[in-house]
This record gives structure tokens, C-alpha cells and sequence, in this order.
């Protein structure tokens, strides 16, 4: 297969399709309204080596969305009119055209200042060099990706710290794709475990068919020394343990919505997460949107794609991403919102994949994204359902906000839901990050810059005056848990409970 | 519609925190909604209301003809502005007569710098007094300036105590002994000299203000010493380091650090270094972004917090409804992709000028974008600048024009919308970069905003009760 072969969007369909989705695929359902722009390359075009075609024509031209745009349209030009000339076309096509991103950035270094990895170890050059800086170095000559982007933790602080709207995760996610394609030694202990890590939905469905084997596997003395010897997984933490059911066999097994309404529609995108490892978060959400007369569709769907950002395996994403895109345009056609319960699973359908993948819908699927507490706080009166609710007995939550979060704008959701609640005592421990960043916490050679980074919440929430800890964010939860020993909830789970629902 | 308040104000820096804190004292229920972090991360940290009157005449007429600008072709010529002012009030009337201090009045001066004091308690000090001090800050000026942070408080400049002022090389952007030279030139009261420091050594060339800031705080250590004791001994054989004319050598009173002496426990770390050098610990306010400007940012989100306050970050406010009567219905505010509306019965804007965004420019003209409110602009663009960089530029002045409650005129010169309130830099009519009063502009604009806003609330409500 040829560099020009897999730019060509059919074939490029039919090859990345694993067989796995095979007799799953929808026909054009009536009613799915006409989504999202022509089928263009993809933003990301995977890279095996093979030399630039130069004659590609249109098709080959660099995609320019993710709110960037060149000043003449870019890719859309149907031809090189003089008067219309613009640099940015001179430029190779396939990558991202992030230029007007990089020059509206002047270097003011509030980046720096969010970034909480930069805070801890001086090694590592901050969001401003990953991005804009990088980018212009790499449009003079191919320099090669410094490899420190690897230390970049993909918490995306740096976005909404920029003044300038400088797309930085964009361009960090970009270049560690780059790096992991062109640079990273596909046979290294690192690149493995990486894979690995990042493809959790894989082995956490293979696990999760013998849930118990698999906790008495990873509980073996031994086991988590073993993953660290071979495979530099940090065997300072304790592998999550697997539900003994999933939340998508406990959905079959109760006959899948309960309630139907045309009218008012929601498709579940419960990440792995919460399918394979809590599916109480899950079972919280439909308790909790049902009570509101929702009926709750639960697509079929894979992973979501940010371990895979945060690990540079954009390939692994693309392909993912276009199942999810497929199936939950779908379920948009079917009259859904799609609901996540993990903050990073929403900021991913929201924000990255537009930014990094042109997949016919994307943008629909990002338009039509909400985070489930997002959601009711908008298009229900929460306050009002909660307004006569009382808790059997007292309970006190430190809640943490995740960084994915709080670039959604969703930082106070938690503590301004509950805070008037009887019975409710919520504490915000303040705006630091966790430091776990999802896979990043779990790699030996991060794991000591992880704990640094959390050192600030955890000293917050041992303050507080609650000892549960409260999250979104189901990596945050295990950061949270493994540094306090403290259980941690969903807010949809206190949700559940708070809400007058039957049991 | 669930997101719904009596007052929402968009824009989280000084104003926009000021105004939802006047406006929810009123009693009513505030919610405040910021696009990104918060601007106050870049500011100094100090607080300044009226520091200097710049001419608003040039020394000879301008130049008529095109524009000359870079071509060194007659120039216009500016005489240098009034001050450092000791009384910010006293100097209030001979601003000119748009500047919003003339149309709020100096009471409103006075109403916002009292809230600020109550919200930050005794982290800062000035407002025992009416009249300005004098900071150093970075680059070796000498600012005027109504509040300042406690952790600056031994650096006044009226002070004739003996300084030290401390860098490292490694950060390059903080020259010591350049800063004490022009600290001298200025002519302040007292002796100082700048010695450059082996403590930042430690760390990587680049490494960011927060990993030093962190290792003081936590009192890391470096090489095997704690942070905060490894810097007292680097400083240490510099005590000695002030030669009078005569080669008298001078024991220092006081050293000027750079200001990155820890963030939440930067009481402990100063004070720690004290003991240990026999000698009072300021820092001097760096360019952005600035540990100061992040520890205001903190203390001002919790007081936001504790006043009831809902806010919210990381969504733009991209336009407006109205209502039949003419007021403003709701805002859309853009939550990735979804424009979800918010409603409320009085808005305050305080989006920022320029440079914050609030305001944005192209060849054909300046415009308010999230209200489309009107801002009063020359025709032709070459009357939006003179050729003197340092002389009165029209742009600078660039902004809505509010009435003496806040409300923002169009271009008749009526109210635009009763329920919409400007605040901050949005608001024209001062160049606060010139005359320092960029943070008592945000304060004066941002409580009359706020408490019209909530007042505006009870006006429309009380014929129905």
C-alpha cells in the first residue's frame, strides 16, 4: 500500500475497518440528517515512509479546521489563483496547517505557567516549546521531534491559559504523533508498553471475560514487580480491578432502556472505564437520566482515543475515532445527544477529534457532545429536583476537578450542584492537577513526576472535611485514591442517591 | 431554560470579579463566566489607580499629510506626563473629561479599591492612605501605586534603607545589577547594588518561574540542600556588597528577589530567608506571567467562591438575543460546538481591551464583538495613532463609553441596552498603560457595574411585588 494509496478516503475506509464492527455497519438511517462536511483526507495521515506524491491533486491538500483558518481557505482553494496566493500553500499537504495558530502566539509564557509538569521538572521545556516553537523550527527543515513531548502529559491546561487561542494540545498531540511514528523504535520496551497502556479497551475486554481470573492475576504477589521488570509499567501502583459484570452485560441483561421517548434522547458514550471497571457510574447515569424521562440509547462503541492522543498511537485513535463517529452520528440521526460520564472521554469527541481527524460527521459528533452533569444542568431544573432532597445521613465530598474538566468549563458543575444540597458538605480542593493524566502515572519513568504534581491535592483533600473524595475523571479517582487512601465517587453516583428515584 | 441568573458578567480578570462581587453583596444571584483563565495571571500584582497625567496636547500642532510613521519625517512631539503623582484623587480632574474616573466620579474609585481591600485582607497593604507609593519594579522603574502586595512591602522606594537586589543567570530576562543601576539613576533615597547569584544554577537553563517558585515553597532540596537555605547561603556573600564613594563597604538592610519566593507558603519562605540573612526579603513584580498576579488570581477565585459566585472558564460568549422592550434576553455562550444560551436579567461585559480581546480590530475598524456594542472610532484609521510611540495614541483611549452608571452609550449617545453594564478595559476613554491606572480603572468601573446591575434588577422587579 502506497503513502498516495491510504489518502484515498475509500480505500482508506475499507482497509482500517479490523473486521471487528463486520454485519454492525448502519445503512444511511431515515431521518439522519445530511452530517458534516464531504469526506476529506484525514487530518492525521498515518506516514510509512513513503516519499510525498506531488501530483495528488485536491484531495491531497492539508485540511484546515480546528478553528484555524488560512486566510484563503487553504485546502478549499480549487486552484492556486495568484490573487488568492497564500504561503500556507506551499507548505506539504497531509500534515495540519496550524500556522495562524503558531504566529498568534507572542510568547507571553502563561503556558508555561499552567503547565503542571514544568512545575516539577525543570528537564522538560513547557507547552510554548512543544508547540508554536517546535512547529516553526520543523516548517524550516524536517527537524526532527525533540523527544521530550513525551513527558508532555496531554492535560491540556496550556489551551485554556493561552490569551491568544493558540491551539496547543493540537499541536502537542500533532507532534506526538509525529514522533511516535518517525522517530520511536517500533521494537522498544517503550513503544510496547505504550501500545499497551493505550489500548486498555483491548486487554480490558479480555480481562473483563474472566474478571475474577484477571484481579487474582494482577493481585498475585509479584505481578505488578513483574509488569515494571518487563515492561516499565510503575509497580508502585495497584491495577484497577475488573467489575464482575460489564456495564453493557448489566444493559442486555435489564432489557436496555426502560423508558422511551422519542422526543427526549441521549446515546451513552460510557468509555472503557466505566464499562469495564465501574459500570456503577454507568448504572448511576441511566438511573439518573431515566428519572428525567430520557430514554438512554447505549451505541455500540470503542475507545475513546485520549490514551491514545496522550501516547503519540494516532493511528490506533483514527481507527477507533471512526467507529465512534459512524455509530454515535447514528444515534444523533435517531434524535441523541451523546452523554459521557468520563470528562476526558467528552473533551475528546468534543475537542480532539475535530482537531485531529476529518471524519465524515466529526464535527456533528462534537457539536451534539455533552458531559452527563453538563447536560441536566442545562436542559433540566437540577436545582429545582434537588431543591427537597435529603441524604439518609451526612455525607462530606473533597472534590477534584480534572483538568479535561475544567477546559470544558465544567470546574464548578460538582460543588455548585451539591452545594445546596441537605446533607451535602462539598469541598473544592483547589485548582492543581491530580498528576496522573491518565497512562502517564502508570509509566515507571513518570511515575515519581506524577506523584509530584498530585503532592498539592492530596495535601488539599487530606484539609478538607470530606473523606470521600469526589471526581469525573476515573484516572484523577485512582490518583486521588492511591495518594489518600480515601474511596472516591462519581457525581452522578451522589446524583443517584440525592434524586427521589425508586430504587 | 436552566442557566439562568439575575446578573451574569462576562470576563474573569479584576473587573469582572469586581463587579459579580458588588452585585451578589446586593443580594442578588451572580454568575460570572470567563473564556480563559483568568487575565490576573499576567498582571503585576499591584494595584495601581493614577500614577501619571499624560499631555493630551502635543508641544506643537500635529502634522497634517499622510502618515509618516518609521520614516523619521517631522514627527509629532509629546511632552513627558505629569508624576509620579503622590494623590491619585487630587489629579482626578484634570483627566480628560471621558475618562471613566470623570464620568463615575472618584467616590467610585474609592468604593472599589475599599472592596478590593475587604476581598484580599491583609495580603496587601496601602489603604491606610490616600496617597501613592513607589514600588521598584522589574526593568529598574519606580511605579506609583495605591495597593501592593505584602510580599513587596520592604521595597518601598521612599525608604532609605541600603538594598540588594539579587538575579541569577540563568534568568536572563532579570539583570540585577543593570536593575540596581537603574534603580540609582532614577535617584531613589537610598544605596543599592545588584549581585548576581549561583542558586538557579541548580536547574535546567529554562526552567519555568513555578519549578522555582515550587521548590522554595516545599523547601526542596537542591544538591542536597533545603531550597530555601541553599538560596540564603548564594545570596550571603553579597551582603556586604554596597561601596560608598569613599570604598566604605555598607551591611544591606534589605534584598529585592525576583518574585518567585513560593506560592502558597510564600509568607514562610520570605520570612525564613530573612531570619537567615539578618536582612528584609521583597520581591519585585516580574513581566507575565507573574507568581504575584497567580496568588491574587487564588485569593480572589476563593472570595468569588465564598461570596456565591457561580463561574465557570474555557467557553467564549459569542453573541446576544434581545427582547421586545429592547434589553438583552440572553447570551450564547459557544460550549464546544453547542451554542447554549444564558439568560439573566442584567449583564455586565468585562471582556478586556485590545490586547485581552474584548476588543477586536481589523483595517476597517475596532469593534466590541460579544455585545456589538458601540465604540466611538475616527473614520479614517491613520487618525488612530500619532507618530510619537510614546505620545498620546487615539487607540489607546479606544473603548465603549459608558454613562455615570455604567451603562454603555451608542452612537447618539443613549443608553444601548438598559440591562448591559462595561467594565474594565473594555471600557475607552483612559490610556492606562500611560497614566498607571489600569487596575483602579477595573476596580471604579467594576463596583458601579456591579451594584447598577443588581439595582437595575430590583427597579424592574418592584411594580410586580
Amino acid at each position: 500500500m502506497t503513502g498516495h494509496d491510504e489518502r484515498d478516503t475509500t480505500t482508506d475506509a475499507d482497509r482500517i475497518d479490523d473486521g471487528d464492527n463486520a454485519g454492525d455497519v448502519h445503512e444511511p438511517h431515515p431521518g439522519v440528517p445530511t452530517l458534516g462536511r464531504d469526506e476529506q483526507p484525514s487530518i492525521f495521515v498515518p506516514d510509512d515512509g513513503e516519499p510525498e506524491v506531488a501530483d495528488g491533486g485536491d484531495e491531497r491538500s492539508a485540511a484546515t479546521d480546528g478553528g484555524v483558518k488560512s486566510a484563503t481557505g487553504g485546502s478549499d482553494s480549487a486552484e492556486l489563483d495568484p490573487t488568492t496566493y497564500d504561503p500556507v500553500d506551499v507548505f506539504p499537504g497531509g500534515d495540519l496547517d496550524l500556522r495562524d495558530g503558531a504566529d498568534s502566539c507572542y510568547k507571553c509564557t502563561s503556558c508555561d505557567t499552567s503547565c503542571p509538569v514544568a512545575a516539577v521538572d525543570d528537564e522538560f521545556p513547557g507547552p510554548k516549546f512543544q508547540g508554536p516553537e517546535q512547529w516553526r523550527l520543523k516548517r524550516k527543515d524536517d527537524h526532527d521531534i525533540d523527544a521530550s513531548i513525551t513527558s508532555c502529559s496531554n492535560c491540556m491546561r496550556c489551551d485554556d491559559a493561552c490569551p491568544s487561542s493558540v491551539p496547543l494540545s493540537q499541536m502537542h498531540n500533532e507532534a506526538r504523533g509525529q514522533f511516535v511514528e518517525r522517530q520511536m523504535e517500533k521494537l522498544s520496551r517503550e513503544y510496547v508498553r505504550n501500545r499497551i497502556l493505550s489500548n486498555y479497551r483491548f486487554f480490558a475486554s479480555i480481562a473483563s471475560k474472566v474478571p475474577r481470573l484477571a484481579n487474582f492475576a494482577t493481585n498475585l504477589p509479584g505481578a505488578m514487580w513483574l509488569a515494571e521488570k518487563t515492561l516499565g509499567v510503575t509497580g508502585e501502583r495497584e491495577f484497577p480491578p475488573f467489575a464482575t459484570q460489564t456495564f453493557r452485560s448489566w444493559w442486555r441483561e435489564r432489557g436496555g432502556a426502560q423508558v422511551e421517548n422519542p422526543d427526549k434522547r441521549v446515546a451513552y458514550f460510557h468509555g472503557c472505564y466505566s464499562n469495564y471497571n465501574t459500570p456503577e457510574v454507568g448504572k448511576a447515569m441511566v438511573r439518573v437520566f431515566e428519572h428525567f424521562g430520557y430514554e438512554v440509547l447505549v451505541p455500540p462503541q470503542k475507545c475513546s482515543g485520549t490514551p491514545m492522543f496522550a501516547n503519540g498511537m494516532l493511528k490506533d485513535a483514527r481507527r477507533h475515532a471512526e467507529t465512534n463517529v459512524e455509530e454515535l452520528v447514528a444515534a444523533i440521526g435517531e434524535g441523541a445527544d451523546i452523554i459521557a460520564s468520563c470528562t476526558s472521554c467528552s473533551m475528546s469527541l468534543r475537542q480532539e477529534y475535530p482537531e485531529l481527524f476529518d471524519i465524515h460527521g466529526i464535527e456533528d459528533v462534537s457539536n451534539h457532545t455533552f458531559e452527563a452533569l453538563e447536560y441536566l444542568r442545562i436542559y433540566e431544573d437540577l436545582e429545582g429536583a434537588l431543591a427537597d432532597s435529603e441524604l439518609d445521613e451526612e455525607r462530606a465530598f473533597a472534590y477534584h476537578a480534572p483538568c479535561h474538566a475544567r477546559n470544558q468549563g465544567l470546574e464548578r458543575q460538582a460543588v455548585e450542584t451539591f452545594r445546596d444540597v441537605d446533607g451535602v458538605v462539598i469541598e473544592d480542593v483547589g485548582d492543581s492537577c491530580s498528576g496522573i493524566s491518565g497512562t502517564y502515572g502508570w509509566k515507571k519513568e513518570k511515575y515519581e513526576t506524577s506523584m509530584k504534581i498530585g503532592e498539592e491535592m492530596f495535601e488539599h483533600m487530606e484539609h478538607a472535611e470530606g473523606d470521600v473524595g469526589m471526581t469525573e475523571c476515573p484516572t484523577c479517582a485512582m490518583q486521588m485514591e492511591h495518594g489518600t487512601g480515601y474511596e472516591i465517587e462519581h457525581p452522578l453516583q451522589l446524583l443517584a442517591d440525592a434524586l427521589p428515584i425508586d430504587a | 431554560m436552566a442557566i439562568d441568573s439575575d446578573v451574569l458578567v462576562v470576563g474573569g480578570g479584576l473587573a469582572g470579579i469586581t463587579a459579580a462581587v458588588a452585585a451578589a453583596r446586593e443580594g442578588v444571584d451572580v454568575r460570572l463566566v470567563s473564556y480563559k483563565a483568568s487575565t490576573l495571571r499576567q498582571a503585576s500584582g499591584l494595584i495601581d489607580a493614577l500614577g501619571y497625567l499624560p499631555p493630551t496636547e502635543p508641544a506643537k500642532p500635529l502634522r497634517d499629510g499622510p502618515p509618516t510613521a518609521g520614516r523619521g519625517i517631522d514627527p509629532d512631539e509629546w511632552d513627558d506626563p505629569e508624576g509620579p503623582l503622590a494623590d491619585p484623587f487630587a489629579a482626578i480632574d484634570r483627566l480628560p473629561e471621558e475618562h471613566p474616573y470623570r464620568i463615575l466620579g472618584a467616590d467610585a474609585l474609592r468604593d472599589g479599591l475599599a472592596l478590593f481591600d475587604d476581598l484580599v485582607g491583609d495580603a496587601y497593604l496601602g489603604s491606610h492612605t490616600d496617597r501613592n507609593a513607589l514600588l521598584p519594579t522589574f526593568g529598574g522603574s519606580v511605579k506609583p501605586t495605591a495597593r501592593y502586595p505584602r510580599a513587596a512591602a520592604a521595597g518601598l522606594a521612599s525608604d532609605d534603607a541600603s538594598t540588594l537586589i539579587v538575579g541569577f543567570r540563568s534568568l536572563t530576562e532579570y539583570d540585577a545589577r543593570t536593575f540596581a543601576d537603574r534603580l540609582a539613576a532614577a535617584g531613589v533615597p537610598f544605596p543599592v547594588a545588584g549581585a548576581e547569584v549561583e542558586f538557579a544554577e541548580a536547574f535546567q537553563t529554562d526552567a519555568k518561574i513555578t519549578r522555582f517558585a515550587g521548590a522554595l515553597d516545599l523547601n526542596q532540596p537542591i544538591d542536597g540542600t533545603p531550597a530555601r537555605e541553599a538560596l540564603a547561603k548564594a545570596v550571603a556573600p553579597h551582603l556586604h556588597d554596597i561601596v560608598d564613594a569613599d570604598g566604605g563597604v555598607e551591611r544591606v538592610d534589605r534584598i529585592g528577589f525576583p518574585s518567585f519566593l513560593g506560592d502558597e507558603h510564600a509568607d514562610e519562605v520570605r520570612s525564613e530567608l530573612a531570619d537567615r540573612l539578618g536582612a528584609d526579603v521583597f520581591e519585585i513584580p516580574m513581566g507575565p506571567p507573574s507568581l504575584p498576579g497567580l496568588r491574587l488570581e487564588d485569593r480572589l477565585y476563593k472570595a468569588l467562591d465564598a461570596e456565591g459566585v457561580r463561574f465557570e472558564t474555557g467557553n467564549p460568549v459569542v453573541g446576544i438575543e434581545t427582547n421586545d422592550a429592547g434589553l438583552v434576553d440572553h447570551v450564547l455562550v459557544d460550549r464546544k460546538g453547542r451554542e447554549i444560551p444564558y439568560s439573566a436579567d442584567a449583564f455586565v461585559v468585562a471582556t478586556g481591551g485590545l490586547v485581552g480581546k474584548g476588543l477586536d480590530s481589523d483595517r476597517t475598524g475596532v469593534r466590541e464583538p460579544a455585545f456589538d456594542l458601540h465604540v466611538p472610532q475616527p473614520t479614517n484609521r491613520y487618525e488612530w495613532f500619532v507618530d510619537d510611540v510614546f505620545g498620546e495614541q487615539p487607540y489607546a483611549r479606544f473603548g465603549v463609553r459608558p454613562n455615570d452608571r455604567g451603562q454603555p452609550l451608542d452612537a447618539d449617545g443613549e443608553v444601548q441596552y438598559e440591562n448591559v453594564f462595561a467594565a474594565g478595559s473594555v471600557v475607552g476613554g483612559a490610556d492606562v498603560a500611560r497614566e498607571k491606572s489600569a487596575s483602579g480603572v477595573s476596580l471604579a468601573t467594576g463596583v458601579t457595574a456591579g451594584t447598577e446591575a443588581a439595582a437595575a434588577i430590583e427597579r424592574a422587579t418592584e411594580p410586580a411585588q
